[in-house]
């Protein structure tokens, strides 16, 4: 296990390893609850369940700044929970899947996948859910940050040209999914209905130049792979786990061309990788790049270290922090490669800026030096 | 031998004459709520073969004001309450009269049936005739129409349901059930309606998609709902 377990940043690396190391060495359980701004309790290196609470000194209020993929809000320079308002709308609007290929989809803002959402451990979300006037089906949401039933699929039921609010409070930190949960479900998130929320812990997360919100989805078409026209749930291929298209953002080639992420040398990378699902497992992978840190299942506390490629269960996500040293096209994927290859789970992170021959040199060409012996 | 077209042909003719489409009895699969190997039973019933159009609605808000836009009592009607229309007494345009009536709430469709001698059908009879295809009275098992289903509420549009008549017609005659809009129930409401993943818990059938998207859509009205996509169409008793 990762000796730094339950360290919230890197912002004071040097303490926290000399008191877990001191734990440790020693043996002795000692009572590190003062230290922790988290407020979780570890005793002998277990975290106790907490039962968690609403914020009692909410103050002010605020609109929720939401963005579509693969743009992120700003970070959060609050230092006190506020109550926030986030005004989501369904749109049942037809997408591009694929050059020539759109999906009747189902949205939470008129994209896939749906609006990021940011707010603070601690706030109190006061969810404006409007399902479209020109929508045919009532819709609802479902929000993995939500403690209560349904995470508020019950509370958020609304018919076509209706309007529902719910409130709940953000206790727990961490990068969550939220989808429809109106049955049948799986065709709802198969439809392009889901997206993250980020609760950012109460002391913010590090800093950093680049920050991407990138989901990855299946879509189960009537047509085959590339088949020109609007195309609509094959619920035979869903039910049987055979998508037709597995791909980041919403389509093939999104995150690619002039949609491709861009970073330059010497920036640190943050990805809010979330996967909708609604039946395959990701494993996320950039080529050609080692992730510095994964905040794995989305939490915000526990990070693993010098990662190739992380697991993102259906319904969950994960933060993966690096440093962009050498320029080039850095290729995203699940590494279940079938699936890139031929489904569609590739996109770029372009990074500009000087090379650096001591990282990575090219020394003779395998195509034009010298013949092998 | 297959009887379907005979029937089809007959009932072609009983909807020209009254409008509405003789169902003989029978029984069905429900979503919920039988014991293993059971089905529910249907007595003979009539239905109408079209949904009720804005002209025939039109007819109806001029005989009975009290249920003209701006009219309605509030708690018999939500605010969106023929909100559709151009105005109170203006469906609109000539094809418009010819389109289903949408935005209109559960009081509102069980008084305009009442006014014609009618009432709403019942969610079992509603269902037991949309299980039928073109050619069968039972297609539950069919992976084929199931789909067609499916893609035929895919291609609904709230904007403008197209004019009735012009939709798909199922063995009994009855015409547009599943292409324009969804439509009212007598007994819409049943207790055991969820709205999450456990819907699938005591289905009868979880892969009847079809079925499960009208079940969820009724678990989201109230008798005073209305919606662009939610229209109806009245039924009788007894054979006729």
């Amino acid at each position: 296990m990762s000796p730094d377990i339950n360290s919230l940043t890197s912002r004071r690396p040097g303490w926290r390893t000399a008191l877990v190391g001191a734990v440790l060495i020693i043996g002795i359980p000692l009572v590190i609850q003062a230290c922790n701004e988290a407020s979780a309790r570890e005793e002998e290196g277990r975290r106790i369940i907490q039962l968690r609470h609403p914020s009692d000194d909410v103050s002010g209020q605020e609109v929720a700044v939401l963005t579509h993929a693969p743009n992120v809000p700003p970070p959060i320079t609050r230092t006190h929970p506020t109550k926030v308002i986030v005004n989501l709308e369904v749109i049942e609007k037809t997408l591009r899947l694929a050059d020539s290929v759109q999906y009747a989809a189902w949205t939470f803002g008129g994209e896939v996948p749906g609006s990021f959402i940011r707010v603070r451990e601690g706030d109190l979300v006061e969810l404006h859910l409007k399902n479209d006037a020109s929508s045919t089906m009532p819709h609802n949401i479902d929000l993995h940050a939500v403690t209560g039933p349904g995470g508020g699929a019950k509370a958020s039921l609304t018919l076509p040209g209706h309007e529902s609010v719910f409130t709940f409070s953000a206790m727990n930190p961490g990068l969550f999914m939220y989808h429809c949960a109106m049955s049948p479900v799986p065709m709802h998130i198969a439809n392009g209905m889901y997206g993250l929320i980020l609760v950012e812990p109460k002391g913010g997360l590090p800093s950093v130049d680049k920050e991407f919100y990138v989901m990855q989805s299946e879509f189960y078409t009537k047509g085959k792979y590339g088949e020109h026209g609007v195309q609509t749930l094959d619920m035979e291929k869903g039910i049987d786990e055979r998508p037709t298209y597995v791909v980041f953002n919403g389509g093939v080639g999104a995150i690619t061309g002039g949609g491709a992420l861009k970073a330059k040398v010497g920036d640190r990378v943050r990805m809010f990788v979330g996967n909708a699902g609604p039946n395959l497992t990701s494993s996320f992978h950039v080529i050609g790049q080692i992730f510095e840190n994964v905040y794995g299942e989305g939490g915000s506390t526990n990070a693993e270290h010098n990662v190739q490629t992380t697991l993102i269960p259906a319904g969950g996500s994960a933060v993966v922090e690096f440093g962009a040293t050498v320029p080039g096209d850095f290729v995203l994927v699940d590494h279940a490669i079938f699936r890139a290859f031929n489904k569609g789970t590739l996109g770029i992170l372009t990074i500009s800026g000087p090379e650096n021959k001591k990282i990575i040199a090219e020394v003779q060409s395998g195509l034009t030096g010298t013949p092998a012996k | 031998m297959n009887a379907a077209p005979a029937l089809r042909a007959l009932g072609a003719f009983a909807a020209l004459l009254t409008g509405m489409v003789r169902v003989p009895a029978g029984d069905y699969l429900p979503l919920r709520g039988m014991a293993a190997g059971q089905r529910m039973h249907v007595a003979a019933f009539r239905m109408d073969a079209h949904a009720v159009t804005r002209g025939e609605y039109l007819a109806f808000v001029h005989t009975h004001p009290e249920w003209q836009r701006g009219r309605v009592d509030a708690k018999r009607a939500d605010a969106t309450y023929l909100s559709d229309w151009r105005g109170a007494i203006d469906p609109g345009d000539s094809t418009d009269l010819r389109r289903p009536v949408t935005s209109v709430s559960w009081h509102a469709a069980s008084a305009y049936c009442e006014a014609q001698g009618k009432r709403l059908p019942t969610t079992d009879e509603w269902e037991y005739v949309a299980v039928a295809s073109d050619v069968s009275r039972d297609a539950s098992h069919d992976g084929a129409f199931m789909s067609r289903l499916l893609a035929m509420y895919a291609s609904r549009t709230a904007s403008a349901p197209p004019p009735v008549g012009l939709g798909f017609r199922n063995v009994y005659g009855i015409e547009g059930l599943h292409g324009s809009a969804w439509e009212w129930t007598r007994d819409f409401k049943t207790e055991e309606m969820t709205n999450c993943a456990g819907a699938a818990m005591g289905a009868s059938d979880p892969s009847n998609y079809p079925a499960l998207l009208r079940e969820a859509f009724r678990s989201a009205l109230t008798e005073r709902s209305t919606a662009r996509t939610l229209g109806f169409r009245c039924a009788a008793s007894g054979p006729a």
